[in-house]
Parts: C-alpha cells; structure tokens; sequence
C-alpha cells in the first residue's frame, strides 16, 4: 500500500534520513521506532509531503508521491497527526475537526465523520466548544486524531503520539491506538515509548541516525537483544 | 447559522434605510462630504481588515490603491476607456500586482514580519513610479481626472452632485460588508483562520495553503483598488500621498486596529474616527495642527494594541456578548 524506496532527504545541507526503506501493507498496523533525532519525524514529513525527498521514492499503491502537494496526498487518503498535536488552539474542538473535513471530498460526509468520532471519542462530544488550546494534552491528541480521521483516510500517520503526556495519559493513548486499529484502519505510527509501541503494532522498523537498522515483527523485535539493552532497558 | 430574529430584520431594516434616507434628506453639502469620504474610507479599511484579520498584515495596500485611482484615470485621460471600463481593468492590474508580490512570498513562507516588510516596499515602489513617470502621471503634483462638459455624465463617471456619490459610496460600503460575512460564512474562513494558526498543521489537513492565501490578498487588492478609484472619481482629483505611500498603508492599520480587526463594522467605526479626528483637528486648530492627526494616530496605536487589541467595536461587542450570556444563564 505505501512503501519507500531508498529515501534520501533532509533539510537545506543537513541530510537526515539516508536510503530508508520501509512498507506497510493494507490492514497493518507498523512502528517505526528509534532515538531522538534517528528522523522519524522526518520520516513522517516526507510521506505527506511536507518535506521531498532529494532521492529515491514514496510509492502510494505504486504512483510516486514526488511531486504531489500536501494537500492533494491528504486527498489520496494519507492522513498525518503532526508530533506535538498541532492543533489550531484558539479554534474550538468542533472547528478542529470541521479542519480535519475540509478537503472538498470530505466536506459531503462531514456529519458522518463527525458522527463517528465523536462515537470513537465521547469526550470530543462533551467538549465540543471548548478552545483547543484550553484542553489537557491527552484530550487534545485525541481531538488531533479525531481531525486526523475526518478525513475519512486509508492510512493514518501518527507523529509521537505519547510525546510530552502523562505516563497515565500514556497508556490511554495507546489504547486509542489499539481502538483506531480494531476499526480496521491501516496505521503507520512513530514512537520513542517503544515498549508500549510494540504492544499495539504488527511489525516494526528501528531508525537510527537516518537508517533502517532492522526490521521484523513486533515479537521478533521484542525479543532482539539490541532492542532489549538499548530501548527496553532489560 | 440561525435564521435572524424578526425583531432583529426589521432593526436592520430601518437602520438601512435611515442611512439612505436622512443624509439626503439633510442635503448639507459639508456633513455630505464627510459621509462620503467615510463610506469610501470604510470600505478600503474593510478591504485591508479581509487579510489583516488573518494575520496577513500588509503595509502595501496604499499600493492597490494608487493602481485603482491612477489606472482608472489614465485609461480616461489617455484611451478616452470609460471608468465603467477602467475601473475593472485598475482592478485587474491591482491583482496581477498582488500576485506578483504575494504569489513568491507565500510560495517560499515569508510570512509575519517579513511579509509585511515585503508589502512595505510594494507600497513605497508604487509611490516611486508615479512621482517617476510624471510625464503621463502628473508625478507628485497630482493628477485629475479630464472633466466632461456640464461636469457630470454617466459613463464618465463623474457626478457634480453629492447625493449621487453618497449613493453610490453607500452601495460600494454595503457591498464590502456583504463580500466579509460572504468569506465570514464560507471553509475558507476556516482554511484561512488554521493557516494563521499553523501553516503546517492547515496543510496536513488538506488546505493549499498557498492558493488560499492568495484568493484572499487578490480579493483584499481589487476591494484596496476600488476604493481608490471611487476616491479619485469622487474627489476628480489624487496625488500620490492622498491614495498610496506608505503613510496611507500605515493609516489604514491604524484605523483597523483601532476599529475592531476581526468584526465587521471595526474598519468602518475605524473609519469614522479617524476622518472625524482629522476634520476636528483642522477645524479647531487650522494650519497650527497640521501633522498633529499623525502624532495622535501614533500614540493611539500604541496604547489599542496593549490595551484594547480587539479595537472598539471588538471590545464592546465582547463585553456585550459576555452580558448577554450571563442574563441567559
């Protein structure tokens, strides 16, 4: 379904990602884990577009990526939840979601989507005309992936979604992640939590300072010694 | 959106036609003037607010305006083209101009300060071409519109008569109100609120960030240039320090922020107090005040943008809206 080939990209002289290769197929839900810094983010970025890449390819169900602009790949049905939420704080949480909605594609089924949502996240419904801004972190990566799924996606993209939370808040956002899986939605999600992030994927890629180090399933990489001593501290 | 209240139709109603009916009905040529330079005033500041209120702060609008008035005039003087023509076509110039200064700057994220440094060089480069070329524009003594015998005719544009241009000013002012609650009303107020928030984030939610920006500078830049060619048809007069320069862009920041940037009639409130100060000072202190209106005006910005940054209409619609629901509560 989505698959990158050799990527090279990075910013102005700065090359942070070097060759990564990765593939995520229909119904999966994979990790890419890693240090600060290894390009995860990056990694993020240069699948919806917001960076190119200065070599190698992004493959959507095999057309390149290359060239389209970020707001035609959402259209493609790539949804990204930017690290740290990005949410638009002084709009209200409804307003947020109308965001996540606005492609002219999307905006026919927007009460729809709205609908299942909020069905997914009650408390998006009870908070609705709240500022974004004024919420808890764990309720505003929820209203961020709630706009993420507006848009009614094939894949989500999720940038650290554990990033800056409570370590209580932690776990309910991985189980947010397991409920957006259970649905049935191909997932691609990115995370230094790497022990939590392993309980909820398939596979799993470790990125290090740019570079694919290995790859397996989620038990494999569990069970790998360098992921144990570096990552999981056992 | 909810349905107007009957009560509240037939207030507007009334307040609509009290603007069209008392000033005609007074016929006092000054009070007459000075509705008319309001209402045109209003409606260039309304045209600024349509980007300003979305963070897209220019200091060039002086620049769409001289375009507007000067094209508008030329085209008259030179091509015997009638306004009727050469107001679409100072239009269209004021929009292929804002295209070529918005389209690299938004294309390569110069945005805040940088933008409005950008913006701040437009306005002073078209003040330079006209003082530059004042073989055919008069350069900074100005430039008048050729009367037509007996000093009016339709399609000259040109009334001698002030109910006509108050009229007229009225139907141009309204129609900048409609054209804001049009984009207050539509995604790409949405769209364009997200991008002032996090151009980012507004693009990872499948707005174009760059075609957004630019339908509302295009849209902000023919309004801009409208307004001044109503000014310079109206006055049959313009130099390039009344309709462009930076002393205009900066005023029509001033009277904005001052007025309420992000509600309707603040541009228009702005206006009023602006141009009444300045007609004040004149009348009460005659040549002694000149200058005196842009020191105030200075002061003023400073003191609304650490005290009242809404502008007066904002603030007092903010504590009205606060009241109201509290007594519904």
């Amino acid at each position: 379904m989505l698959e990158l080939r050799n990527v090279d990209t990075g910013y102005g002289t700065f090359q942070a990602l070097f060759g990564a290769s990765l593939e995520v197929r229909l119904g999966e839900a994979v990790g890419v884990i890693g240090p600060n810094g290894a390009g995860k983010t990056t990694l993020m970025r240069v699948i919806s577009g917001l960076i190119r890449p200065t070599a190698g390819q992004v493959l959507w169900e095999g057309t390149d990526l290359a060239t389209v602009p970020a707001h035609r790949i959402v259209e493609l049905g790539i949804a990204h939840v930017p690290e740290h939420r990005r949410l638009f704080p002084r709009m209200t949480v409804e307003d947020n979601l109308r965001m996540g909605a606005f492609m002219p594609a999307a905006r026919p089924k927007f009460a729809q989507r709205l609908e299942f949502v909020y069905g997914l996240f009650p408390r998006m419904k009870e908070r609705r005309n709240q500022l974004a801004g004024t919420m808890s972190g764990g309720e505003q990566q929820m209203c961020a992936i709630g706009r993420a799924l507006m848009s009614d996606p094939r894949i989500l993209l999720m940038d650290e979604p554990s990033a800056g939370l409570a370590p209580v808040i932690v776990q309910q956002v991985f189980e947010l992640v397991r409920r957006i899986r259970e649905s049935g939605l191909t997932v691609l999600i990115v995370e230094q939590n790497v022990q939590q992030v392993l309980k909820v994927v398939d596979r799993a890629y470790l990125l290090e300072a740019g570079t694919i180090r290995m790859s397996g399933t989620a038990a494999e990489l569990s069970a790998s010694d360098t992921i144990r001593e570096a990552y999981l501290g056992v | 959106m909810n349905a107007i209240p009957k009560g509240k139709a037939g207030l507007w109603a009334a307040a609509a036609a009290a603007l069209v009916i008392l000033p005609l009905a007074w016929g006092s040529p000054y009070p007459m003037h000075i509705m008319i330079t309001i209402l045109i005033w209003s409606f260039a500041y309304t045209s600024w607010s349509m980007m300003g209120r979305f963070g897209l702060v220019s200091l060039g609008h002086g620049g769409f305006m001289g375009v507007g008035a000067y094209v508008t005039a030329l085209a008259w003087n030179n091509l015997g083209l009638s306004p009727w023509l050469g107001i679409p076509l100072g239009l269209l110039c004021a929009a292929l101009l804002a295209l070529v200064v918005a389209w690299p700057c938004f294309r390569f994220r110069i945005t805040g300060h940088y933008f409005a440094l950008v913006t701040l060089a437009l306005s002073g480069i078209v003040l330079q071409v006209i003082v530059a070329t004042r073989g055919l524009t008069g350069g900074s003594l100005g430039y008048t519109p050729d009367r037509v015998p007996g000093g009016s005719s339709i399609i000259a544009f040109q009334f001698t008569d002030k109910s006509t241009w108050y009229l007229i000013a009225l139907a141009v002012w309204a129609m900048g109100l409609v054209i804001w609650y049009a984009v207050q009303h539509s995604m790409m107020r949405y769209a364009l609120e997200a991008i002032s928030e996090d151009e980012d984030a507004a693009a990872a939610a499948g707005v174009n960030v760059t075609a957004e920006k630019l339908k509302i500078t295009v849209i902000s830049a023919m309004m801009t240039a409208l307004s001044g060619a109503l000014y310079c048809q109206y006055q049959m007069f313009v130099s390039p320090d009344s309709v462009s320069g930076i002393a205009i862009s900066l005023q029509m920041v001033f009277a904005v922020v001052v007025g309420g940037i992000y509600v309707a009639l603040g541009p228009t409130i702005g206006a009023v107090i602006t141009i009444l100060l300045g007609e004040g000072l004149r009348i009460g202190f005659g040549p002694a005040a000149v200058g005196w209106d842009n020191l105030i005006y200075g002061l003023l910005l400073v003191i609304f943008i650490i005290f009242l940054p809404q502008g007066i209409l904002g603030s007092i619609m903010s504590v009205w809206r606060r009241n109201t629901a509290r007594a519904a509560a």
